[in-house]
């Protein structure tokens, strides 16, 4: 209502700040039960593990760390004025987005091909401990997965905004807050890929 | 702060609330991010859904009244209290003083021209809004009211025909608001403070809705996780709580009461800081140990996120979690106790002046020292395995919680509205209406404690006929109460739309919002304020 909108870029990153903790703490919960249920079931939770495919979960990692990279890239050009390139790299981190979701898809495609859901009868002739890995896995990338796509779309709107020159080298803060959100969708995955891919 | 400057407070000058400054009706309102209005908008809704859920709770209390089935069935019994608990806690007591007054105060109470995200404040309204209409559509659609509780506890939770996954959706998008009001309020709190606004001058409301906040991002997105997986075990048979496939239920209120047991504090910090705003401006004195009431607040925050056991006790943990989550809370009860004895201590010799928002906070400070004490009777192990599931629970949180907040709600209407209506209520009526809150609320809760120690258990509509005597009482204390009530809101709003000009400070306080006209104007300052002295230093305010 006011002719000067009051602005605090401070302000804003450290809204986003104490938003992210509240993502962790979400994804903190589903760590809780991991931990829990893999006490719980240890050979259990080996077995399953050793089914998940290391080539995608390794790919899809490659893919999101590159994609953070370009992101933080995005910004600095940004900040340096350089606004084709930042929106090249914008593009760059939407695209690893979807290609992430895509290999997303394949891989839940061919578990659930063999048989591999809650409450298929592949499963329920399964021990128990293989069921709760299982469930875990999807519903933890499930969640992660959701996050892709709405870090993606926040990309794509600030893209938006850097291209009709909204957001500019004077005015980047919604930039850094979009780029922080995509790192702790990697920062998530970071701590995903090895729990699940890696130590079983 | 300079003198309060007259000019400003012209009869018939309706500041925030003059229709000229805002869209035309309704959308001026529903899409205002002036914190003001956002705040009124909570108190409107907040208040209905409280009226909501006394009706309910009011009908519980009638199929009590004599042993069988009175008015309602089981399973009608069963959805009025899991309505009542949804209803009071994620629609009124969590949002209620936050929402409401946080909105309204915290910005001019820092001397600030809104909160740091005004469009994120009104977004978490509309969640709220959209979250409650949802918890009112699972009574009509899907398979009927839900009959889990407000716990929602597996493994019933998942097996129950009756909508409950739309209540858990809705308190879902509920806990997204209180998220985003939190964040608000923190990132307010640090960067608006007016120039002068150190740390030690910010009045103790503030320090309250500052610890409040931290613990509402701190713990509710766990519910959120929580109810997401339950939604999931719902929709998909994920099995995550279920024994038969390999998950627990236990773990579900492992990480139900880590969120809702600091909720307790999310609801009951904030009416410790309404209190320790009123007792000081009342007994025109400096709040006494100023550092201990704001640090107590933090120290109850952090202890309390420790203490979820303790609802656990029954559902078999090992003896030394018992014993440590046993030892936590009462470790709680010091900084609880801290913040009772230096309200004591603001009184002593003070010149008190029994003004209704005064005996509703002083209403407060006994009610919330009853129900404390019989806190410690459930915290220790021993004891509470004999009271456990009973209606001495009952008893005990409602004397928390509706001794407790709800009393602090009542001060800060009877305290602050008069500033954002620029009118004053009876005084003399709203004194009638406190007396008559104060007797029913003891007839009713006292016995539902006394009825509970005998051995009645809670969430069953019928009993034995050797509780009849006391529930009949207990009934009793209900109409009383609720009659109270009816007079309370009846004159607010009477004086509020009608009364008397209440003029800037009708109080006599020293902090910034009563600097500025009633209503106050919508940019809230004509000009940033500069603070020269602390919230309750009546003498440098002129007030003394």
């Amino acid at each position: 209502m006011s002719e000067t909108p009051h602005r605090d870029d401070l302000g804003a990153r450290f809204g986003m700040w104490l938003f992210l903790f509240t993502e962790l703490l979400l994804f903190g919960g589903l760590f809780i039960l991991y931990a829990v249920y893999l006490a719980r079931h240890p050979e259990a939770f080996a077995r399953a593990g050793k089914e998940l495919s290391l080539p995608f979960g390794t790919v899809n990692t490659v893919v999101l760390l590159t994609s953070s990279l370009l992101v933080a890239l995005s910004v600095s050009a940004l900040q340096r004025g350089s606004r084709r390139l930042c929106l090249w790299l914008l593009a760059g981190t939407i695209l690893s987005a979807a290609l992430f979701m895509v290999n997303k898809y394949f891989e839940w495609s061919a578990k659930i091909h063999h048989g591999i859901y809650p409450g298929s009868p592949e499963m329920a002739g399964r021990e128990t401990g293989e069921g709760v890995f299982f469930s875990l896995y999807y519903v933890t990338t499930g969640l992660h997965g959701v996050h892709v796509v709405v870090g993606a779309l926040l990309l794509g709107w600030v893209f938006v905004l850097v291209k009709n020159g909204r957001v500019d080298s004077g005015n980047h803060v919604l930039l850094e807050n979009a780029a922080l959100y995509w790192h702790l969708v990697d920062l998530i995955w970071i701590f995903i890929f090895p729990l699940y891919y890696l130590i079983l | 702060m300079t003198p309060t400057p007259d000019t400003l407070s012209q009869s018939g000058d309706r500041g925030f609330l003059d229709p000229a400054v805002a869209a035309p009706g309704l959308f001026g309102w529903i899409f205002s991010t002036d914190h003001k209005r956002i705040g009124l908008l909570y108190l409107y809704s907040v208040t209905a859904f409280f009226i909501v859920g006394v009706l309910l709770g009011l009908l519980i209390r009638l199929e009590l009244i004599a042993p069988g089935e009175t008015i309602v069935g089981a399973q009608t019994y069963n959805a009025l209290f899991t309505l009542h608990g949804v209803v009071m806690i994620f629609l009124f007591i969590i949002p209620g003083i936050p929402g409401a007054f946080g909105n309204l105060v915290l910005p001019i109470q820092i001397g600030a021209g809104d909160v740091a995200f005004p469009r994120l404040n009104l977004l978490s309204w509309w969640l709220y809004a959209v979250g409650a209409l949802l918890a009112l559509g699972s009574l009509f659609s899907g398979g009927g009211p839900p009959d889990t509780g407000w716990t929602f506890y597996v493994p019933f939770s998942v097996q129950t025909t009756t909508n409950v996954s739309l209540a858990v959706f809705a308190v879902f998008l509920i806990g997204f608001s209180s998220i985003l009001t939190g964040l608000n309020f923190i990132t307010t709190i640090h960067r608006l403070r007016a120039p002068g606004m150190g740390w030690g001058r910010l009045p103790l409301f503030i320090w309250s809705l500052y610890s409040t906040a931290w613990v509402q991002i701190l713990a509710t997105p766990i519910l959120g996780i929580t109810l997401v997986i339950v939604l999931l075990e719902r929709l998909l048979g994920t099995g995550l709580f279920d024994p038969a496939r390999g998950g627990d239920p236990i773990m579900f209120q492992h990480l139900f009461w880590i969120y809702s047991h600091p909720a307790v504090y999310i609801m009951v910090l904030p009416a410790m800081g309404v209190v320790s705003d009123i007792i000081p401006v009342f007994s025109r004195k400096p709040a006494f140990g100023y550092w201990a009431i704001a640090f107590s607040g933090i120290a109850i925050a952090a202890a309390g996120s420790l203490v979820w056991g303790h609802h656990m006790f029954t559902s078999g943990m090992s003896d030394m979690a018992v014993l440590v989550f046993s030892l936590l809370t009462f470790i709680v009860a010091i900084p609880s106790a801290v913040k009772v004895f230096n309200w004591v201590a603001t009184l002593y010799k003070g010149a008190i002046s029994l003004d209704p928002p005064m005996l509703f906070a002083l209403t407060f400070v006994f009610l919330f020292a009853v129900g404390g004490l019989s806190g410690l009777i459930l915290g220790s192990a021993g004891t509470d395995v004999h009271v456990h599931d009973t209606h001495f629970v009952v008893g005990h949180f409602h004397y928390v919680m509706f001794g407790g907040t709800g009393m602090a709600f009542f001060a800060a209407m009877h305290y602050w509205l008069p500033k954002f209506y620029g009118r004053m209520y009876n005084k003399r009526i709203a004194t009638f209406a406190w007396a008559l809150m104060f007797v029913g609320f003891n007839v009713l809760y006292f016995t539902m404690k006394l009825v509970g120690l005998k051995g009645m258990p809670r969430r069953y509509y019928d009993y034995v006929s050797e509780f009849h005597t006391l529930n009949l009482i207990s009934t009793v204390g209900s109409w009383v109460l609720g009659l109270g009530l009816l007079i309370l809101f009846v004159n607010l709003f009477r004086g509020l739309m009608r009364g008397e000009p209440a003029g800037p400070n009708p109080w006599g306080g020293a902090s910034l919002e009563w600097t500025v006209p009633s209503p106050p104007p919508v940019e809230n300052f004509p000009e940033p304020p500069r603070v020269t002295h602390g919230p309750y230093d009546f003498r440098e305010a002129g007030i003394l």
